[in-house]
């Protein structure tokens, strides 16, 4: 009842929800087996000091810098032959590849897995999250993406062995031609204590500088609705909903956010929820811990002015 | 260069999902359905790539009930070709591993050199059938493209991806897949001219059991419940002092 992780790394670093994926998998087995794919072994190094992870397998070659996702799940697809479960954390990475390794495993994969209730039994959103599910697997192999805020990120301390696997990397049939990176010096949206959001309200992108002037302030990620998103404000990396990223931090700062049932779904587990809007009924401020009903530049303008 | 844009039909996304608590299933009786966004994103690409003459016919494909054929008039309305009904009689719980299958067949005996899709679909938000179809056909895949453009010889296309860390760039050789974000297009309304024009456009329908495929589910819903979002005990602040300290005293600044 072995489990394989397939990990997210960026740069040399394990992304947090690849580390939420373990905690999940902590759930199934004690069997757990870390699989890598990158261009260099030695990015492999952070993997092995993961907690709970038995053996790292590595398939460290050159060409999979950028690799396609068809090459990618038919490598994964054959690393799974000794595993019955495939766990990744939710993300555009795993999101990808896992469901192209299904097809290759003839594997109906689970999205988006928010609680593990037994071996083959598991919670899932439908309705950007308005509805949960329980659903039940009948596969010999299963294949799932893990929500980041719905697990613990397991932390450092353990010491894996490392397997460098040597399997022939197949033809790609699309080419990497760019990256186009957003730089950003704020913590990182998904694991951030905190988060200032801005919205439609805030009008233009010249105005949606006031929202990253008090999330430095803060020390706090910046997210955006769809509509500031759509509306050029900021690009589409911040964007929190169902479609865009969800989050669960310890202080989401709503700012002339009206609140879609698409926005909520991405930020309503949220510790504490902030809405500074000048619109009462807006969806959003009923789901506000603490609302400031006011203009919101002028709200703007007084916190970024408050010395804390 | 024929180009299939399968489609979903789904609730409304502007209406509330309901449990009906006897068949332990979302609701969907009477309830308002259209066609899923992400797909109407994905056939406004279609009749595009069409108008500027790349493509020769644009096919449009759903499976389901026979409700389905409103969601594939509404594609021919928009300005497709043809559409394909995979008829499955029955309101089965197809899941993506299934309709990838359906599809590839389809495909196949289309001979599409390119399959436009959404994302997903925002029922089930599984985001998997355009994978799934691509690992079966062994296609290059691009997915949650957010801008699409041909190569002049026809052979391949350079697609923007946005994915979590920022904007990829990559060209699939074809025949590709591409599965469609939120940004690549607005999709237009098909003009009342268009929908009566729709009528008489030709409608293939092919019955699910024709294919050789094992629908039984893979994954069984055990039960469903509403969570949606809850109301919060609102207080109100009226200043940055007020809000800071009410902050502190909750232990999140």
């Amino acid at each position: 009842m072995s489990v394989l992780i397939l990990i997210e790394l960026n740069g040399s670093e394990v992304s947090s929800n690849s580390r939420a994926a373990i905690t999940a998998a902590t759930q199934l087995s004690d069997k757990i087996d870390a699989l890598v794919l990158t261009d260099d072994s030695a990015n492999a190094a952070s993997v092995a000091s993961l907690d709970s992870i038995n053996t790292v397998k590595v398939i460290a070659d050159s060409k999979l810098e950028h690799v396609s996702v068809g090459v990618a799940s038919k490598l994964v697809a054959e690393v799974m032959a000794e595993y019955k479960y495939l766990l990744s954390g939710s993300s555009t990475y795993s999101k990808n590849i896992l469901p192209r390794v299904g097809a290759l495993l003839d594997v109906q994969p689970i999205s988006d897995v928010c609680e593990i209730k037994s071996n083959n039994t598991f919670v899932r959103p439908l309705y950007a999250g308005n509805i949960m599910a329980t659903v039940e697997s009948n596969d010999n192999t299963i294949l799932m993406t893990v929500r980041a805020t719905a697990f613990e990120h397991s932390g450092d301390g353990g010491s894996a062995t490392i397997e460098e696997l040597s399997l022939p990397i197949p033809e790609q049939k699309s080419n990497f031609i760019s990256l186009q990176e957003s730089q950003s010096e704020r913590p990182e949206l998904t694991t951030a204590d905190r988060i200032v959001s801005g919205g439609r309200g805030l009008g233009s992108k010249e105005n949606f500088a006031l929202i990253e002037q008090l999330a430095d302030k803060l020390d706090a990620a910046v997210g955006a609705s769809r509509a500031a998103v759509d509306a050029g404000f900021i690009s589409n990396d911040y964007q929190v909903g169902q479609t865009g990223k969800v989050v669960a931090p310890k202080l989401y700062l709503a700012v002339g956010i009206s609140g879609a049932i698409q926005h909520l779904a991405g930020m309503k587990d949220s510790q504490v929820i902030v809405v500074i809007n000048n619109d009462p009924d807006a969806p959003m401020a009923r789901m506000a811990d603490l609302v400031w009903e006011t203009d919101l530049f002028g709200a703007l303008q007084e916190l970024n002015d408050h010395s804390l | 260069m024929k180009i299939i844009i399968p489609i979903k039909r789904v609730l409304d996304p502007y209406t509330q999902a309901r449990v009906n608590k006897q068949t332990q299933l979302v609701d969907l009786t009477n309830a308002k359905m259209a066609m899923n966004p992400f797909c109407e994103i994905a056939v406004e690409e279609a009749l595009k790539i069409k108008e500027n003459g790349a493509a020769s016919e644009t096919i449009a494909v759903s499976i389901g009930t026979e409700k389905t054929i409103d969601t594939l008039r509404t594609a021919l309305a928009m300005g497709v070709d043809r559409a394909i009904f995979v008829n499955t009689e029955l309101d089965l719980d197809l899941q993506p591993l299934h309709i990838g299958k359906i599809l590839a067949n389809i495909v196949k005996r289309e001979d599409a050199q390119l399959i436009i899709m959404g994302k997903q679909a925002v029922d089930n938000d599984n985001n998997q059938t355009g994978q799934i179809l691509s690992g079966l056909l062994d296609y290059s895949l691009g997915t949650f493209i957010s801008k699409f453009q041909l190569s002049n010889d026809g052979k391949s296309t350079e697609v923007c991806r946005e994915i979590d860390s920022g904007i990829e760039t990559r060209q699939l050789n074809l025949p590709a897949i591409v599965t469609v974000d939120l940004r690549l297009n607005e999709p237009r309304y098909a003009s009342l001219p268009n929908i009566m024009k729709a009528r008489s456009k030709p409608l293939e329908t092919i019955e699910i059991s024709s294919f050789d495929i094992d629908i039984s589910p893979r994954v069984k819903v055990i039960s469903v419940e509403e969570s949606g979002t809850k109301d919060r005990a609102s207080k109100q602040v009226q200043s940055a002092e007020d809000l800071f300290s009410e902050l502190s005293q909750l232990g999140v600044l």
